[in-house]
């Protein structure tokens, strides 16, 4: 054992002399895993978050009984299905606005509720009486309690004008949600002896058969593995996911470059150990155990660095999340163990990967083999071939899977291979692009400057292709989200016809509002719409009614369309379908579709396609008076005006007044545009942090590679410098050979970006949202990404550089003396 | 002491086998200090890397006191080697992270044969006092070459190998550095056997074997 740690800090002292290059191995290590587990903990909370939401009082995650219309039903089958021996538990579900914020109500019968509801907050005894005995409590997440601007023991009003019981905080609860006794749900949202569904229990013995005891009436839906919830977020979960892994991979660079040096300098001392009678097992155990103990440490910085990042990215993730999907993910972040244990392994097996070459190399290491501490450039050029070769191989496979693809993964798949190729054939290309240069460079100096920087290549290498990637990433995904925004904003003209935009809060509302403006006759027309929910082939739909009038037909975009599309409309069996239900069905113009309605099976021909981007809901467009005939209880509560541009200010001033409506209830156009932006933007937010990021662990893995290389370059410059070329001018060459490689490789990012740009706009963003977006180039964006990148070459390039050009030259000197 | 019989050693090179060794018989009493000269390549840095167990014979023996140096593991090559043999380079091979002090003992503590009084005595016949605390980098070649025979020293071996130990030093700073080491070979009683080109510094010690063509002549 004490041979062992001899050896050990033998093995450790080397660190102390290359402080440098000690530092470039820690944050390597502590970048890979601070970003990884960063990512890993988004994912983590979001996952806990479906999670919460399916085990809400039932939700996905129990079996349950339905109306087949998913309508609500009587109350008396409840009665009926208990007395033939069916544990079941009643629920009512609605929505209610609370100071002018729409919330979901769940009413529930707690006496009843099954004990095993997935992870269900309980009620305890004593609560429970409290629950259900007058005024009766409403539960509610802190969250929710925050967003609502209330404090616990309030009874706030919700729009109709009837209180909430008592407002209770349970931690357990999901946020956006209000639980309230079936009995009080029943009266705010005015459906007396109505029942959403009934929640089933473990049954004691043998009911009678659903259909002796209900008919057709109900129907059973067995819980689900994964919710629709997390079946959507999956696409955005693994592109986080993706983000991680680049961020992880391009770490492990570092560390790669920074144990390969470590190991070719260290090499002289493992012979030595073993001259000295150490065996070659003790120094390689100590070795890895060296390693294992600095992964460990760089591990936990790295996890509290990790802790740190997805604490700063959670909200935007938690608004994209929302924007996209309407997922609701609270915005504190807590942690589970496996956490901290995965980070801890993934820091230790990605430090064990990136050195296993040096390891292997140190195990086979004869003892009497003589130094070669620069041999891994010498052996460049037969790395260079195979390197080729593997990107070939790499570069097949990615036509393969685009050539037979059709998942997602596989277009991750594409994606990932086409990056690897890439990197894989950079050092290759900036080879052949350096030996062009030298082949025609007449001045000597040129000449050493083409010739050096080949040499250089092969330390450089892998920063400088994590450098390609970060870049290439930053291109392609700028160019989508880009892309995106524009095609969004053209979209949300169209869409947004009306000039003022009102919703009111129930039905009497909306009638005395529409009264009152057709005696307005600065109103030029009424456009009132509604909204209805529907289950088509297992997927949760949107069915919205549109009023047949002439400014849809002008505005309103159409991706395909029938001929007479619009009129089509009107009679009521014909509908519009959005892109990503078309997508999901597998519906196309010209096919039908069957949509269950109270009154029976709506039959809809499909008439056209239109871009229904950030919502996470299949929809289909029909008529607004077909849709009210089909779904009687539609709310018609949306209204859109067509007003004249002076007279918007003094109508909305107006409608406040009379109906004493908030912000949130009327707004005009430019409003609306304005938070569908804002709502846009926060929803890339996260894309673009991500995207620093990466940027920036690939300016560390270049600083940390010229670092580690600058002393081991003296002997290439101190020539130079005794044939007259001041310390000065030397920094400024090496300046310049960084900068002309870092400016090489972000010409080569550019057109690899815009492949992966095209990738993520035709196959991943179609697979992931079901939408599909056209593709364009922002020639000014590419320059500032390539500015950027030769912007943070030149930070990392400068440190060395200044060292250089006021190194002693007693250091210089010392090359000649061999005393180094 | 070390008594060696038979030992042949051939390499390949550029496919040909290149016979170095072709039965090499030498023997070495307790305290005896002996020169090994010849050409270059007449296999005195082979032979001496075999002894020390760096690399393994083709045929032949090999015994050091009672052990069969020839029929020992990889493992018990490095025990040997720690706990019994002591051995000198021509380029020194200090470990350039560690300071002279830590250099002098550190195979002492793998040894786990550390002897504070001996140390301090290698110090100070050495004329390494001022430099304990300096690296390797900072030395002259024949300061490093001091350290490194107090560190091969320090385990009290039972046998010395040095290898061109003075092949990168001037004249003077090279008798200066073997008359330092006869002296605590001398002191420590171990035996010691010295490659060298220089037969001026090989008639300093108690005898000198000439190997010509991979054999002792």
């Amino acid at each position: 054992m004490r041979r062992a740690l001899w050896v050990l800090a033998v093995l450790l002292s080397h660190w102390r002399r290359h402080k440098m290059q000690f530092a470039t191995l820690l944050i390597g290590l502590i970048a890979a895993t601070a970003l990884w587990s960063g990512v890993q903990a988004i994912n983590q909370q979001a996952r806990n978050a479906y999670d919460r939401a399916a085990a809400t009082f039932g939700g996905a995650r129990t079996p349950m009984l339905v109306a087949p219309d998913a309508a609500t039903f009587p109350q008396e089958l409840f009665v009926k299905l208990r007395r033939a021996g069916w544990p079941v538990s009643p629920m009512l579900e609605g929505r209610i606005q609370v100071n002018g914020r729409s919330v979901r109500l769940l009413g529930i019968e707690p006496v009843t509720l099954p004990v095993d509801v997935g992870n269900a907050p309980r009620l305890g005894a004593a609560d429970l009486s409290n629950f259900i005995a007058p005024p009766g409590q409403t539960l509610v997440a802190r969250e929710t309690l925050n967003d609502l601007q209330e404090q616990e023991g309030a009874a706030p009003a919700i729009s109709s004008g009837a209180k909430l019981p008592p407002l209770r905080v349970l931690p357990q609860l999901v946020p956006d949600v209000l639980v309230v006794d079936i009995g009080v749900a029943q009266r705010l949202l005015n459906k007396p002896e109505q029942i959403s569904r009934l929640l089933i229990g473990k049954p004691r013995g043998k009911p009678a058969p659903l259909a002796s005891v209900v008919g057709d009436r109900l129907q059973r839906v067995e819980p689900n593995a994964e919710t629709e919830l997390e079946r959507l977020t999956d696409s955005f979960h693994l592109n986080l996911t993706a983000f991680g892994l680049l961020s992880f991979f391009v770490g492990l660079f570092i560390v790669n470059s920074a144990v390969g040096l470590a190991f070719e300098q260290r090499l002289p001392m493992l012979r030595t150990l073993r001259a000295c009678g150490a065996s070659a097992r003790l120094v390689n155990t100590v070795l890895v155990v060296e390693l294992v103990a600095l992964s460990l440490v760089a591990g936990l910085i790295g996890l509290a660095c990790g802790y740190f990042i997805a604490a700063a990215l959670l909200p935007d993730v938690a608004a994209s999340l929302r924007g996209l999907y309407g997922a609701q993910i609270p915005g504190q972040l807590s942690l589970r163990p496996e956490w901290w244990l995965a980070g801890i392994g993934i820091s230790i097996a990605g430090a064990l990967a990136a050195a296993a070459t040096s390891l292997i190399k140190a195990v086979r290491m004869p003892v009497l083999a003589t130094a070669q501490p620069r041999a891994w450039q010498q052996r460049q050029r037969r790395w260079l071939i195979l390197q080729s070769g593997a990107a070939c191989a790499v570069f097949a496979v990615a036509l393969l899977l685009l050539q037979y693809g059709q998942s997602l993964i596989a277009g991750f798949g594409v994606l990932a291979a086409l990056m690897l190729g890439a990197a894989l054939i950079l050092p290759a290309f900036l080879d052949i692009i350096l030996r062009t240069g030298q082949r025609f460079a007449r001045q000597p100096l040129a000449l050493w400057f083409w010739a050096d920087s080949r040499q250089q290549l092969s330390g450089l290498s892998l920063a400088l292709m994590a450098l390609l990637l970060a870049l290439a990433v930053n291109v392609g995904v700028s160019t989508m989200v880009e892309t995106f925004s524009r095609t969004f904003v053209g979209w949300l003209d169209g869409r947004l016809a009306a000039d003022v935009y009102i919703s009111a809060s129930d039905n009497a509302k909306g009638v005395a509002i529409r009264n009152w403006l057709k005696e307005r006759s600065d109103v030029q027309a009424i456009l009132s719409g509604g909204r209805a929910e529907a289950q088509v082939q297992g997927q949760p739909v949107e069915l919205l009614g549109l009023p047949d009038h002439a400014l849809y037909r002008e505005r309103w975009p159409l991706l395909e369309a029938a001929p007479r599309a619009w009129t089509q409309l009107i009679p009521g069996n014909a509908a519009f379908i959005s892109e990503q239900l078309s997508r999901r069905l597998n519906v196309r113009v010209g096919d039908v579709i069957d949509v269950p309605a109270p009154g029976g099976t709506w039959e809809l021909d499909i008439v056209g396609i239109y871009a229904d981007y950030g919502n996470p809901k299949g929809q289909l467009a029909v008529n607004v008076a077909a849709l009210i005939r089909q779904f009687p209880q539609t709310p018609q509560t949306r209204i859109g005006l067509i007003v004249a541009k002076e007279n918007i200010p003094g109508l909305i001033a107006a409608l406040q007044k009379q109906f004493a409506l908030d912000d949130r209830s009327v707004a005009d156009q430019a409003t609306v545009k304005a938070e569908s932006i804002r709502i846009f933007n926060r929803t890339f937010a996260v894309t673009s942090a991500l995207n620093a990021f990466t940027l920036g662990v690939a300016g560390i893995a270049l600083l940390t590679s010229l670092l580690t290389l600058a002393n081991s370059r003296l002997p290439q410059l101190a020539p130079l410098w005794a044939i007259g070329i001041t310390r000065p001018r030397l920094a400024a060459i090496e300046l310049t050979k960084t900068l002309s490689v870092a400016l090489f490789t972000s010409l080569l990012a550019v057109p690899l970006g815009l492949l992966v740009a095209w990738c993520l706009i035709t196959i991943v963003n179609v697979k992931a949202f079901g939408w599909r977006l056209p593709f364009h180039v922002f020639p000014l964006q590419l320059v500032e990404l390539v500015a950027v990148a030769l912007f943070a070459s030149l930070l990392a390039a400068l440190l060395p550089m200044i060292r250089l050009a006021r190194m002693q030259p007693a250091s210089l000197v010392k090359v000649f003396a061999n005393e180094r | 002491m070390l008594s060696i019989r038979n030992l042949s050693k051939t390499f390949s090179s550029a496919g040909e086998p290149v016979h170095v060794l072709r039965g090499v018989d030498l023997d070495l009493k307790a305290g005896e200090r002996v020169a090994l000269t010849g050409e270059s390549g007449s296999g005195k840095s082979t032979l001496l890397h075999l002894i020390a167990g760096l690399d393994a014979a083709d045929s032949g023996t090999i015994r050091l006191e009672d052990t069969e140096v020839t029929k020992l593991s990889d493992a018990g090559r490095a025990g040997l080697r720690r706990d019994r043999i002591g051995l000198v380079f021509q380029q020194y091979n200090l470990i350039p992270s560690l300071s002279v002090g830590d250099n002098l003992v550190f195979q002492a503590r793998i040894a786990g044969r550390y002897d504070a009084a001996w140390y301090k005595e290698l110090i100070e016949r050495l004329g390494l006092g001022g430099l304990l605390k300096r690296y390797p980098e900072q030395l002259s070649g024949g300061q490093q070459q001091r350290v490194a025979i107090g560190r091969a020293l320090a385990t009290k071996p039972s046998l010395l190998l040095a290898d061109e130990p003075t092949g990168n030093l001037d004249e003077a700073t090279a008798e200066d550095v073997l008359a330092l080491t006869r002296d605590l070979v001398t002191r420590t009683g171990c035996g010691f056997l010295m490659v060298t080109h220089s037969l001026h510094l090989a008639a300093t010690l108690d005898r000198h074997v000439n190997l010509h063509a991979g054999r002792i002549a």
